[in-house]
């Protein structure tokens, strides 16, 4: 109907499901280390979440093998190509990188890593206070980055779609 | 006294427990404004009494916690002690019933009330008196647990419970060696009061939350610092195990 070529269907519902996942996990981590009284409450949602991501970044990975995005649009010059994927490999990086560091910060620090009821993960890495250190400074580092990534992301998105108008937005659209 | 069990299947229960009756605030923004009022003035290098009395006309929970905890006579050493979880906490059963437990660590050794003044130029008499202790015999605690009642408040740690509450013996704890602050883990696991198994869970007490907040933030501001020196060293308290 518009000679737009989309995403496949489980590389939208992939993305619009990550999308949501990883704005919450921003917002519940940003909210989680200002707060005394739900401090707990949400992190018990931020352990099993940041997982699930971790899970999400795999199956995200594999399907991009199996269905390849679809070319760019036709009018985009070539830098602009360049600077589209490479922020995408950002933010797939940083969306696996930054719950692999959060689980392993907990086990340098030696907490049990706890998902839901008696269900746990093992640790990773040994038990290092400096490690730890390390990975839980890192872990803030990165959600800027993941911040920073996500509204590039979107900023990017809504040029196209606003001023530009080429109906970039239609290839991800669900 | 800080516990940490180690269940088989993985699963840990941490629990960090001090010899008070009751805790002196019920929430975190009273013991906040405790602090405040327990600063040392500069001029005198001790708290200002008017600051405090204005703090306990504003938080009476607190002021009436404060004579409970005044009342207590206290013991000679950490062998007799009792020590307490203070805050409420939930015990859930294989049926999803909930019922509201506190726990405490009542020493098997028998209580002797401390013997004022303690010893000038010795810091560390608690501690040694305890390896001298440990030396001689296992010392033991028993782990037991107040069975609250529906009414009964968890929500407030300044409140005790009514002293005909139903207590489990849950099991003794034996104590045979010690080792110095270096070598042990009080060091380098935080003692996080919600690190439970499931089963128990945190009960409407707001103390609970924000300790497991502050525990964190803390934590990691030492983890990054450099490791001081132990105030109580492996060679004056070990003990060799049985």
């Amino acid at each position: 109907m518009n000679g737009v070529a989309r995403f496949a269907r489980t590389s939208r519902a992939l993305h619009w499901t990550m999308a949501a996942m990883v704005l919450a996990m921003l917002f519940i981590g940003m909210s989680m280390v200002a707060s005394l009284g739900a401090y707990h409450s949400l992190l018990s949602v931020h352990r099993p979440l940041g997982i699930l991501v971790l899970v999400f970044v795999v199956v995200r990975f594999v399907n991009r093998q199996i269905h390849p995005p679809p070319p760019f649009l036709q009018d985009m010059s070539s830098r602009e190509r360049i600077v589209a994927s490479a922020s995408e490999r950002l933010l797939y990086l940083l969306m696996f990188l930054q719950p692999l560091v959060g689980w392993g910060m907990l086990s340098a620090a030696r907490y049990p890593i706890v998902l839901f009821g008696p269900v746990h993960l093992p640790p990773i890495l040994p038990h290092d206070l400096r490690l730890y250190e390390i990975l839980r400074s890192t872990h803030t580092a990165l959600a800027y980055g993941l911040c920073l990534t996500f509204m590039g992301h979107l900023c990017g998105v809504l040029f196209h779609t606003i001023v530009l108008r080429d109906r970039l937005l239609r290839r991800m659209a669900p | 006294m800080a516990l940490q069990f180690l269940l088989p299947d993985g699963e840990e229960w941490r629990t960090a427990m001090v010899d008070t009756p009751v805790f002196a605030v019920s929430t975190p923004e009273a013991f906040r404004d405790q602090l405040v009022a327990m600063a040392p003035d500069p001029a005198t290098g001790n708290a200002d009494p008017v600051k405090m009395k204005a703090f306990f006309a504003r938080h009476p929970e607190s002021a009436r916690a404060a004579e409970r905890i005044k009342a207590q006579t206290p013991s000679s050493g950490f062998h007799d002690s009792t020590y307490g979880s203070l805050n409420a906490f939930v015990f859930v059963d294989g049926g999803g019933r909930r019922t509201p437990v506190r726990w405490w660590m009542v020493p098997v050794q028998p209580f002797e009330s401390a013997t004022p003044p303690p010893p000038a130029g010795v810091p560390n008499y608690l501690f040694d008196a305890l390896a001298t202790r440990l030396r001689q015999q296992p010392l033991q605690w028993h782990l037991v647990l107040t069975v609250g009642q529906p009414r009964d408040p968890t929500n407030d740690a300044t409140i005790p419970w009514p002293p005909d509450r139903d207590r489990i013996d849950a099991g003794i704890l034996t104590i045979d060696t010690m080792e110095g602050e270096e070598a042990s883990l009080a060091r380098t696991v935080n003692f996080d009061p919600l690190v439970l198994p499931d089963g128990i869970e945190s009960s409407d007490d707001p103390l609970l939350s924000a300790r497991s907040a502050v525990y964190s933030a803390s934590f990691r501001r030492r983890a990054g610092e450099p490791v001081s020196a132990s105030a109580v060293t492996n060679t004056e308290v070990e003990v060799s195990g049985p």
